[in-house]
């Protein structure tokens, strides 16, 4: 297992080298590069300072190991120091944003919580939904619970997020005035006047993105469950004489959670992505919100930091589900 | 006389209408379909109001602004006193168009690389990993970047409207075809190795023959499937791209885009945005109800229960 996750960590290096090419390379060579933008009465030498300024008279290819370099040594060593209060970077350059002139990654340090609470607490949600929904549809195959549960998954992956969002504001904090419409990313937690505060204006955002990731899970638990109720070994326990309740809940549960598990790990990334839409309809100012911001004002070092962390989360994501996948089902084994 | 009566011949397409006609379900999700298209593609023949249309007179535009459902405008008008209905009509032809031709393109992409792997032992591995890389791109932000840069560039020489659409169908396609490609691949593995493909190659078929006679034909079925569910995820792709306003340009109305102008006024004028959003999730679940109701028709371990 060792040597297999050893593999699979080597293996991933040339994968993140080869999409953080693709990455740099697309956002670089596009031609709506913001060095067009700058206005043509801007004498020459002065505009030529400027393009000197961004770092963007460099070659392509010298550019783009200097930002592998700031990402991969530079920025990690930033970390330590403020950590640790060391001084191993010597303030060495980081990779700046054009638009805010701040360091990328102190801006997604700043955003990154808003997001993790959010989508964290509504990816468990969804889960704690869609596992019972799964197991009482494949426990009663074609009744009417099933079929309901049916629709609630195609439905679920079916309307966008950005209607379901939008529809919710629209009845529960425009209507009924139940919740705010706008998250307030300054609020903190410090009473329980103001952990209220915070649930509330956490239910809309999360119920969204809740029944989304529900739908699909539910799907997987769905006919994992209805894989296993068909084994030999649940006949066994039946014979034996077990009760159903310990029979689905012990025996077939376990199995059937496996594969469930993974599908788990593999959409962590996708409800990142899936965040950009709900930080948009909720305002909320998280690593979404910065990259859609960054998107339209070209801020080409901080689109191509943000979406090389997707890109990191993904192969990371991928490969904790496969080592997991080994662990815990003792019929694989990789090596 | 006496006339024989045989059984008619059945053929292998009767038999799959016949087993997805059982499906409750895809049955509702294909009238509510055709209903749908025959809205947005018959619908402007009928109602013949230009979705673009803007009084030129001051006073008569100011009056004909965000006007609620009358005889004359059933869905009411927006903010420049355009009507909703045509808009709608207008918008589902873009959003069903750019479904289709997107997944056209994934498919066509998909099942080249599908079976390409899946024939040529050599192209195998460099063909998957090829197919893993793409798999760990983040899409949604690349899809975001690719439209932000590149829509001025093709709105330059294609034209703001042929422009965005050939840029967004191919860039869905691009970024949607690996489902389709494993799937192909995995069906052209096993195929290869059956006895049919086996006597074609000891009779001196060249393998392009091989192919397009024998190999294509068999993995139509999971191809129709993929092809079905791809359409539904392009539209709610192209939904999102115009909800984050690096869609089509306003004069060029989407679901997604209409959507989009209505979340401004969503106090006032809900309905600019129930409308096109309940337009999108309907389609959008008749279709992937549809891809359900085919797949268990065409698996043949299920027909005939």
């Amino acid at each position: 297992m060792l040597t297999y996750t050893l593999r699979r960590l080597l293996a991933a290096i040339p994968t993140l080298l080869l999409i953080s090419l693709v990455i740099f390379l697309l956002v670089d060579m596009a031609p709506g590069s913001p060095l067009s933008e700058i206005p043509l009465t801007v004498p020459p030498e002065v505009r030529q300072k400027m393009i000197a300024a961004m770092g963007a008279d460099q070659p392509v290819m010298v550019r783009y190991v200097l930002w592998l370099k700031q990402f991969f040594w530079i920025e990690p060593l930033y970390g330590i120091d403020a950590l640790l209060g060391t001084d191993f970077a010597q303030g060495a350059q980081r990779i700046i944003s054009w638009q805010s002139k701040m360091p990328v990654f102190r801006i997604i340090g700043e955003r990154l919580p808003q997001t993790l609470t959010v989508v964290g607490t509504a990816y468990l949600i969804g889960i704690l939904i869609a596992l019972p929904i799964g197991i009482y549809s494949a426990y009663r195959q074609y009744s009417w619970f099933d079929q309901a549960g049916t629709f609630f998954a195609m439905a679920g992956f079916s309307v966008p997020t950005f209607f379901t969002g939008n529809v919710l504001i629209l009845v529960f904090a425009v209507k009924l005035g139940w919740f705010p419409t706008i998250y307030d990313t300054n609020l903190k937690v410090t009473d329980f006047a103001s952990f209220y505060k915070m649930v509330m204006q956490m239910a809309l955002p999360v119920t969204v993105l809740a029944l989304f990731n529900a739908a699909e899970i539910s799907r997987y638990t769905r006919s994992s469950v209805l894989e296993n109720l068909g084994q030999d070994y649940v006949r066994t326990a039946r014979a034996k004489g077990m009760g159903e309740k310990v029979v689905v809940l012990k025996h077939v549960l376990r199995n059937s959670l496996i594969p469930v598990v993974t599908v788990i790990a593999l959409g962590l990334p996708t409800v990142f992505g899936g965040a950009i839409v709900t930080e948009n309809i909720f305002k909320i100012n998280g690593i979404g919100a910065a990259l859609i911001g960054a998107i339209h004002v070209s801020d080409l070092p901080t689109v191509q930091t943000v979406t090389f962390i997707f890109a990191v989360l993904i192969v990371l994501f991928n490969l904790i589900a496969d080592i997991l996948y080994g662990i815990l089902d003792p019929r694989i084994r990789y090596d | 006389m006496t006339e024989i009566t045989l059984e008619k011949p059945r053929s292998q397409w009767r038999d799959v209408w016949a087993q997805f006609r059982r499906h409750r379900g895809a049955m509702a999700a294909l009238v509510m379909l055709v209903l749908l298209a025959l809205f947005v593609l018959v619908g402007p023949l009928i109602w013949r109001i230009d979705p673009n249309f803007i009084e030129t007179n001051t006073v008569k535009m100011m009056k004909s602004r965000n006007l609620g459902p009358s005889l004359a405008h059933p869905l009411g008008t927006d903010q420049l006193g355009r009507d909703m209905l045509a808009r709608m009509m207008f918008g589902g032809r873009i959003s069903l168009a750019v479904g289709s031709v997107a997944m056209m393109v994934a498919i066509f992409i998909g099942t080249t690389i599908g079976v390409l792997a899946g024939f040529f032992k050599r192209l195998d591995s460099w063909l998957m990993r090829l197919t893993d890389l793409f798999l760990a791109l983040p899409l949604l932000p690349l899809l975001l970047v690719m439209m932000m840069l590149f829509s001025e560039a093709t709105a330059a020489v294609l034209g703001p409207r042929l422009g965005t659409f050939l840029l967004i169908v191919l860039a869905i396609g691009v970024t949607s075809w690996m489902q389709a490609a494993r799937v192909v691949r995995g069906e052209v593995l096993v195929l290869k190795e059956r006895e049919f493909v086996l006597a074609a190659r000891s009779v001196g078929t060249p393998g392009r023959r091989i192919i397009l006679r024998h190999i294509l034909p068999n993995v139509l079925s999971p191809v129709l499937v993929a092809a079905t569910l791809g359409i539904a995820a392009a539209i709610i792709t192209e939904s999102v791209l115009s909800f984050l306003g690096l869609g089509f340009p306003p004069d060029f109305p989407t679901w997604g885009r209409l959507l989009y102008d209505g979340i401004d006024s969503i106090r006032t004028y809900p309905e600019r945005v129930v409308w096109p959003g309940l337009a999108i999730s309907i389609t959008v679940l008749s279709v992937n109800y549809i891809g359900d109701g085919l797949r268990d028709a065409l698996d043949p371990r299920i027909r005939g229960r």
